[in-house]
């Protein structure tokens, strides 16, 4: 077999399983007919070769079954309403909008957040239950009660399958952003090797990403989520030593940076901040650009990085942001500028971040304040974090303890 | 048509708010009624009067024949209690928020969204 069934459906099994939604009204059922459908498809395909067009065969032989199996329970139910929706919708309506439909579907608000995740991934990107539990490291039990739980609430609450008008698009898509971004963030900051994982989250965010940006092109904010993530995702290859170790920005080997997906990125950001709409991904995906094209951390446009996250601070006042904001800071105005910023944030709960007391350290240290950084990488190791983090913060105390020492 | 129940939950008023307060609120719920009713989304809705009206009675033995046991109540351990609620028909739970975010209740407290079992046999 030229093209194997896993790889169609990989690639094509979240257009067929929305469009079938569509059809079906329900995602059981729509499950349950793709399914019997790609058991037709072994034994179909390996005799008659397979078909030019392997998605609209699915999609086709699918509806029969899922027919099928309606005239079945009709004998003990009526189903006719459904029976009769399944035989005169049209098949071939556009699967883009079925994707869009099912996307907005599975991040409706009345969803609790974590189902909204675990559904999309589910459906839209064809993970298992399996994959999706040991990319978020929780029991695999725990993500498919969300899912039929989800599942149940769609059914039983009649989430409707559509986009939302435009007035309430704003809100709406808001969710759906956050969701995909959600996906990829928890993807690149888990190490693969320690997590033992197959799947790949932020690959599946930025193809989640890809989808929507293609499927809502005039929606600013949808184009600039995708560049921050591909300009992210840019730096991957640099962001573990082969030890695993995370290395900073500062120290990265900027040699092996994807720089074909951040000159992409860049030509998404300037083509899309030109519409004057600009939004926080948009603003968070320059941010990425500009350090994806310097040379080096000095050469780094830090003043117009700074502007930014000004920008992106009066939008999204949240402390992360703020942080970021004083390391461009400490890099044009000085160690001492970046302190007076993150000092501002005393005595609110992000003092249980890791990484806000592993600035305040880089700040002290390069204000020459030795003993006072080494206290800020304590403090930082008495937060949660992940081992690799962990072992960071381990290495810098060591190293400024050494510097002291010398 | 899919129907919905509305659930609205306030605090209970302490019988003492003013009338200007209660004109108000009232004028507000004429609004909602009028509305909901011009549209058809309006199948029915009561409001009710405070739980410290409220008589609670349970058979034991966990059978029909049990003793009945009538206590006063319930007192509301939280401060907000069920006050009233509208059933909703719309076709789908879109459109059922949509109007539940109109109910004045949805501002002085908070809606609770149902859909009601369907029982009629089509499903």
């Amino acid at each position: 077999m030229i093209v194997p069934l896993d790889d169609v459906l990989r690639i094509e099994g979240g257009q067929v399983l929305a469009t079938l939604i569509r059809l079906m009204g329900d995602i059981d059922r729509a499950e349950d007919a793709l399914q019997d459908a790609a058991v037709s498809a072994v034994e179909a395909w390996s005799r008659h070769g397979v078909p030019d067009n392997p998605a609209a065969w699915l999609t086709t032989v699918a509806r029969h079954k899922g027919l099928d199996r309606l005239r079945r329970e009709a004998r003990r139910a009526p189903k006719e309403a459904e029976a009769a929706r399944l035989l005169t919708d049209d098949e071939h309506g556009s699967g883009h909008d079925d994707r869009l439909r099912l996307l907005f579907t599975c991040c409706h608000p009345a969803l609790a957040a974590e189902s909204q995740v675990a559904l999309a991934l589910r459906t839209i990107c064809g993970l298992t239950t399996v994959d999706i539990a040991r990319a978020f490291v929780v029991p695999e039990a725990t993500i498919g009660q969300r899912i039929s739980r989800a599942k149940a609430k769609i059914a039983r609450a009649r989430i409707p399958y559509r986009v939302p008008p435009a007035h309430e698009l704003p809100e709406r898509l808001g969710a759906v952003l956050s969701v995909v971004y959600l996906v990829f963030t928890t993807g690149h900051h888990a190490p693969l090797g320690e997590l033992g994982s197959r799947v790949d989250l932020a690959s599946e965010g930025v193809r989640l990403g890809r989808m929507l940006a293609g499927l809502m092109p005039d929606e600013a904010e949808c184009v600039g989520l995708l560049a921050l993530m591909l300009a992210t995702e840019a730096r991957r290859p640099a962001r573990l030593d082969a030890a695993g170790d995370l290395v900073l920005l500062a120290d990265q080997d900027r040699g092996v940076w994807e720089h074909h997906a951040i000159a992409e990125a860049a030509a998404m950001v300037e083509t899309v901040l030109r519409r004057g709409r600009s939004g926080p991904y948009q603003i968070q995906a320059a941010i990425a650009c500009l350090h994806g094209v310097a040379a080096t951390w000095g050469e780094t446009d830090w003043p117009q990085i700074a502007e930014l996250y000004v920008m992106l601070e009066s939008r999204w006042p949240t402390p992360v942001v703020r942080v970021n904001r004083a390391v461009a800071v400490a890099e044009t105005s000085g160690p001492l500028a970046g302190l007076a910023l993150l000092d501002e944030l005393r005595g609110t709960p992000i003092e249980r971040w890791h990484l806000y007391w592993a600035t305040h350290a880089d700040f002290q240290r390069r204000a020459g304040d030795v003993a006072e950084a080494a206290r800020s990488y304590r403090q930082a190791m008495a937060c949660p974090s992940n081992d690799t983090d962990r072992r960071f913060l381990q290495r810098r105390l060591e190293a400024i303890s050494e510097d002291a020492v010398g | 048509m899919p129907r919905y129940a509305a659930l609205i939950y306030g605090v209970e008023a302490s019988g003492d708010a003013s009338p200007d307060v209660w004109a108000k609120i009232m004028d507000e719920y004429n609004h909602f009624g009028e509305t909901g009713g011009a549209a058809g989304v309006i199948a029915g809705g009561e409001a009710l009067q405070e739980t410290r009206t409220a008589t609670t009675i349970q058979v034991g033995g966990g059978a029909k024949g049990g003793d009945v046991i009538t206590t006063d109540g319930p007192f509301a351990e939280t401060k907000e209690a069920l006050g009233g609620f509208y059933l909703l028909d719309c076709k789908d739970l879109d459109e059922a928020l949509h109007w539940a975010a109109q109910i004045p209740g949805a501002w002085h407290g908070r809606v609770e969204v149902r859909p009601v079992i369907d029982f009629s046999g089509s499903n």
